[in-house]
């Protein structure tokens, strides 16, 4: 069971990393680039001619180092995604529940409800510079509503009583009851048109990304059987 | 040729054998994350800053 799950865990993770790092490379990254004009005050939102700043300035091109490292954090975070998903397979297969790469798509973007767009209704990808709250409470705020959320989506697919279903809601709604810890001012210099931009795409990523590992979980978790 | 309590024994062991593992994975994955995307020591942030935006994860 143990090597089963390892293998498929590294295989997928891997796999999946470098088509993220692709999607992030060509949607996200720029947007992110972007921002840091804002940031480091190369560009100031509105300028100072009245007439706005250019939606399309000269982005930095490939730097070996830091692009290098975000492959290799991709992987890492992929690897660690893929290990959480294979081994809730793994328990769902013990339970008697067959997964396939037809159904590891649902489990992967089960994974994405949980890991970001959950935490994202509460804390939305952040461009650098944004405000933001004190990061441990963030932190503690953004696992809290992970664990949660795929504890209820858990007992949503594998629940069998309206009472587990309620409960399930329950964890569900929660961590937004509660809320997520924001700041008491917006200090943000980055224009909203770029923010809403990031995140959408982030998501966007994220989904694509999710569905991919959970597609070679269930195949990987086959092929290993 | 074994008795039942022998196979229930056996298979108690694997189920035991199976949830451990199943345990271990879960603790690795949230450990990897964790490391990747949440440690704010300097070096490790920076490396990953980019990924830790790109992913949603609460960065600085």
């Amino acid at each position: 069971m143990l090597t089963r799950i390892i293998t498929t865990a590294i295989f997928a993770g891997f796999i999946t990393a470098f088509a993220a790092a692709l999607l992030q490379f060509l949607l996200v990254q720029p947007l992110l680039l972007q921002s840091e004009l804002y940031e480091s005050g190369a560009l100031v939102h509105f300028g100072a001619s009245g007439t706005g700043t250019t939606a399309h300035p000269d982005l930095p091109g490939f730097d070996p180092l830091r692009d290098g490292m975000s492959v290799l954090f991709t992987a890492i975070i992929y690897t660690g995604y893929a290990f959480l998903l294979v081994a809730g397979v793994a328990l769902a297969t013990e339970q008697g529940h067959e997964v396939t790469p037809r159904t590891g798509i649902l489990w992967g973007i089960a994974g994405f409800v949980a890991v970001q767009l959950a935490p994202a209704m509460g804390l939305p990808p952040e461009l650098p510079g944004a405000a933001a709250a004190d990061v441990a409470a963030r932190q503690v705020w953004w696992f809290g509503t992970v664990g949660v959320t795929a504890l209820g989506l858990w007992l949503i697919a594998f629940g069998k009583s309206p009472v587990v279903w309620a409960i399930a809601l329950l964890c569900l709604a929660v961590p937004h009851i509660i809320g997520a810890p924001h700041p008491d001012t917006f200090t943000g210099p980055v224009p909203p048109e770029i923010a809403a931009h990031f995140a959408a795409r982030a998501l966007a990523v994220g989904l694509a990304s999710w569905a991919i590992l959970g597609m070679l979980s269930g195949y990987f978790w086959n092929k290993e059987a | 040729m074994k008795t039942e309590a022998q196979v229930a024994v056996k298979s108690q062991a694997l189920v035991g054998s199976n949830v451990l593992a199943i345990a271990f994975a879960a603790f690795v994955g949230v450990g990897l994350i964790a490391i990747a995307g949440h440690v704010q020591a300097t070096t490790l942030h920076d490396a990953a800053h980019d990924v830790r935006h790109a992913t949603g994860f609460p960065c600085h």
